[in-house]
């Protein structure tokens, strides 16, 4: 039993801060949200966090990539997430190469997953077509004798993706697809959102080629299968995010005077920063758990993400929103920290899953695996 | 990142459970109902442990532990808690008093106490709170004045646990009314029959007496019964509290398996309990509480076992475990509607549970520190933020007295 980073993770995850601290300070997280739809600057920043190989940290050797594990991928998320780091890194490596690795047939693999190790291209998953989950529409975008038609709205990072995990129907049921981005058929819209520093954008595609990744039919379990990994170091970003909000808050806090004191000597603020803490500890040790059971294979994986998800969600949204708080009025405004944070808390909130759903998906699960006793009542 | 056993990890689980299925055998043929709260079968399981060097795992051989890791007593502790062992009495004593002995007393107090303790011969409490002295512990007002050779002790404590059971007590007594409020305390053990003491149990809201009012009227003790220097009592209480916050994190109420018990006998307009999504929304966030505690506690035997030492971090367990408590049976109570109201053992769920739970879950969030004074700990030593306004440091205590 060990419930910790070991000596050499922990050394990972300090370069890595150290890295993203000078690389990229909060002032470029906050260029992204003026830049134009090129978005130079994370551009840059993504093609320095490939240089470091961070990309290929859990795709295997024999794929091109480092092949270190999920813990160490988990440890660098932590900092992507504490540095808000604009680049579309969780859409490219959590969800898309999951996608690849899972159901992807031996040619594509071989295909796509050294580039994407590389950082060379840029993968995203396109699920939705309008609002509520997925799960409970039906889905319009189809493929007929390998051509896609149809429209996916939100695409997260669609605006700079290269390839795509596309959901569509098929014959025989919702399938995943493999779609290439550059292809003169997809049309593709950029649109404002909640968090420019990942963007999303509108994709409408007429007759573009597309592969099929995975079975047919079993597009829905793919995509439960990427989800419930992509949520473990999706939590471990938001974690990130939520322990850089309690220190801005806490720093801000000592320095802020009010009736000629700090107002970290209130206890309205203390109690409320020590309740950032007892949330940001509770979301840690749920990811610890979630990460060891992604890393291991673990069967608890779905469980173990599902309550790492809702734990880290629970933390980052409080942290974040209280972090305005603290901060008074300047904390409203466009050139000071907290919205930028706000605004990552919803986009990671809602980027695989809404905490809701992952809420009901552990109740289920826990009913399921508790029988009903002869005797219905408390013992 | 590793949430199995270890092949020596699991080669000592499987040690225990020989060892406690063999014992917990032999003491059922003794005590048929081994989990009731009974004193004499809970001494006869504290011995056998304790021949086993089992009662601290963690403690040096010389105490009558086996110098083994936090990882080997969690182990234990889990299959201990599995096989319906029996539980209390010796938590104070073990977990607060006898490590404060052995880090503060001299040689002869340490070789007298620490072996009877382990053995569950006698049975420790701790006489730290008083009525105007409670998360303001340093203002209390127990006089401990120098007579002869010795020390006369005048005071009255209030919340101590077990006081009626316990054969010795912790007490900690204002010796210098002079000195500011946390320089003039002094640490001393007690011997809770010695003449001068009387025990009254209070009555909690619950029906219950836990815990008692200890008065004591000029009860005379000897100088080598003082635990520490003379005025330096707040530091030797200090190791005392921060072994009471190790101790209290642990998940309180209905099991998950309870829980959904409960849920499926309570119908709803379609299905049951189990079916209402806001039910099920509750479910995961106790869930997640509950589990996220129990990692927390082991990434604190991580820390212990990698020669770092577990801090106030340790703070949140009984924070997150009381308001969950209390959060968790409201709840439940109210899904029942009417039928909620009633605690009568013969017709209530669970033969009234959830209501002495209700009615008990306030008193969790009080003792063993406050939430408030469990924020303050974490905003101080965890944060670094500065403590609250301080108008009593640097001034005597008998003056703050004065002052009211």
């Amino acid at each position: 039993m060990d419930f910790d980073f070991s000596e050499e993770q922990r050394q990972l995850k300090e370069e890595a801060r150290r890295f993203l601290g000078a690389r990229c300070p909060l002032s470029l997280v906050r260029a992204t949200l003026e830049e134009d739809a090129e978005r130079r600057p994370s551009r840059a920043l993504f093609k320095e966090v490939a240089g470091l190989g961070w990309c290929g940290t859990a795709i295997p050797e024999e794929s091109g990539g480092l092949g270190l594990g999920y813990v160490e991928l988990c440890a660098i998320a932590e900092e992507l997430g504490r540095a808000l780091a604009p680049v579309p890194f969780a859409s490219s490596i959590y969800f898309f190469a999951e996608g690849v690795m899972a159901g992807s047939p031996p040619e594509q693999r071989s295909r796509l997953l050294p580039r994407l190790a590389r950082g060379e291209i840029v993968g995203c998953l396109a699920t939705a077509e309008g609002s509520g989950a997925y799960q409970h529409r039906s889905i319009g975008s189809r493929v007929k004798a390998g051509r896609l038609n149809g429209v996916k709205i939100p695409v997260i990072d669609g605006d700079v993706a290269d390839v795509a995990l596309v959901l569509a129907a098929e014959e025989r049921g919702a399938s995943l697809f493999l779609v290439d981005l550059t292809d003169p058929g997809v049309q593709r819209t950029a649109l404002q959102s909640l968090d420019p520093s990942r963007g999303v954008a509108r994709l409408s595609f007429s007759d573009v080629p597309a592969e099929l990744v995975g079975g047919a039919g079993e597009g829905g379990a793919l995509v439960e299968h990427i989800f419930n990994r992509a949520a473990v170091s999706i939590a471990f970003e938001q974690l990130g995010g939520a322990d850089r909000c309690l220190e801005i808050s806490r720093d801000y806090a000592l320095e802020r005077r009010t009736f000629g004191r700090p107002i970290a000597s209130y206890q309205a603020i203390t109690h409320r920063l020590a309740e950032m803490y007892v949330k940001n500890e509770l979301a840690r040790s749920t990811a610890y758990y979630a990460a060891w059971a992604l890393a291991s294979a673990a069967p608890e994986l779905p469980r173990a993400a599902a309550m790492a998800r809702v734990a880290a969600s629970d933390a980052f949204g409080f942290a974040a929103r209280e972090s305005i708080q603290i901060h008074g009025g300047l904390g409203v405004t466009w050139e000071a920290s907290p919205h930028l944070f706000f605004r990552r808390a919803r986009q990671l909130s809602l980027v695989c899953g809404a905490p809701d759903g992952w809420a009901e998906r552990l109740a289920a699960d826990l009913c399921e695996r508790t029988p009903a006793l002869p005797r219905a009542e408390i013992a | 990142m590793n949430f199995e056993d270890s092949p020596q990890e699991a080669a000592y689980r499987a040690e225990v459970r020989a060892w406690l299925d063999t014992n917990m055998r032999e003491l059922k043929e003794q005590y048929p109902d081994p989990g009731a709260p009974d004193l004499d079968v809970a001494r006869a399981w504290q011995a056998r442990k304790a021949q086993a060097c089992y009662a601290r795992i963690t403690w040096p051989v010389e105490w009558g532990g086996s110098g083994g890791t936090a990882i080997q007593q969690a182990i234990f502790s889990q299959e201990e808690s599995r096989c319906g062992a029996p539980q209390g009495y010796f938590g104070i004593g073990l977990g607060m008093c006898m490590p404060t002995l052995m880090k503060f007393a001299c040689a002869d107090v340490q070789r007298r106490f620490i072996g009877p303790a382990l053995k569950g011969e006698e049975i420790w409490c701790q006489l730290f709170s008083e009525p105007s002295a409670g998360s303001d512990l340093a203002g209390l007002r127990t006089r401990a004045a120098r007579q002869g050779d010795g020390w006369l002790i005048s005071g009255q404590k209030v919340w101590t646990t077990g006081a009626h059971y316990s054969d010795y007590g912790l007490l900690l007594a204002r010796s210098d009314f002079d000195a500011p409020k946390h320089r003039g305390l002094t640490m001393f053990w007690v011997d809770m029959r010695a003449p001068g003491i009387d025990i009254r149990a209070i009555h909690q809201m619950t029906g219950r007496s836990e815990f008692s009012e200890v008065f004591l009227s000029d009860v005379m003790i000897a100088d080598d019964q003082r635990i520490g220097p003379i005025g330096e009592g707040w530091k030797v209480a200090l190791v005392t509290l921060m072994n009471e916050r190790v101790e209290g994190g642990k998940e309180r109420g209905p099991s998950l398996e309870d829980i959904l018990g409960f849920a499926r006998s309570i119908p709803r307009a379609v299905g049951t309990l189990v079916d209402d999504p806001v039910f099920r929304r509750r479910l995961a966030v106790w869930y997640v509480q509950a589990e996220g505690l129990r990692f927390t506690q082991l990434r604190s035997l991580t820390a212990l076992s990698r020669g770092e030492t577990p801090g106030p971090e340790m703070s949140i367990g009984k924070l997150v475990a009381a308001n969950r408590l209390q959060d968790l049976t409201e709840r439940l109570i109210e899904c029942q509607d009417q039928f909620g109201l009633i605690s009568d053992p013969h017709y209530a769920p669970g033969k009234g549970r959830l209501q002495r739970d209700l009615l008990y879950a306030p008193s969790l969030r009080i003792a063993g520190g406050t939430d408030e004074i469990l924020k303050n700990i974490i905003a101080e030593r965890v944060l670094g933020l500065p403590g609250d306004v301080r108008v009593d440091k640097a001034v005597s205590f008998k003056e703050l007295v004065s002052r009211g």
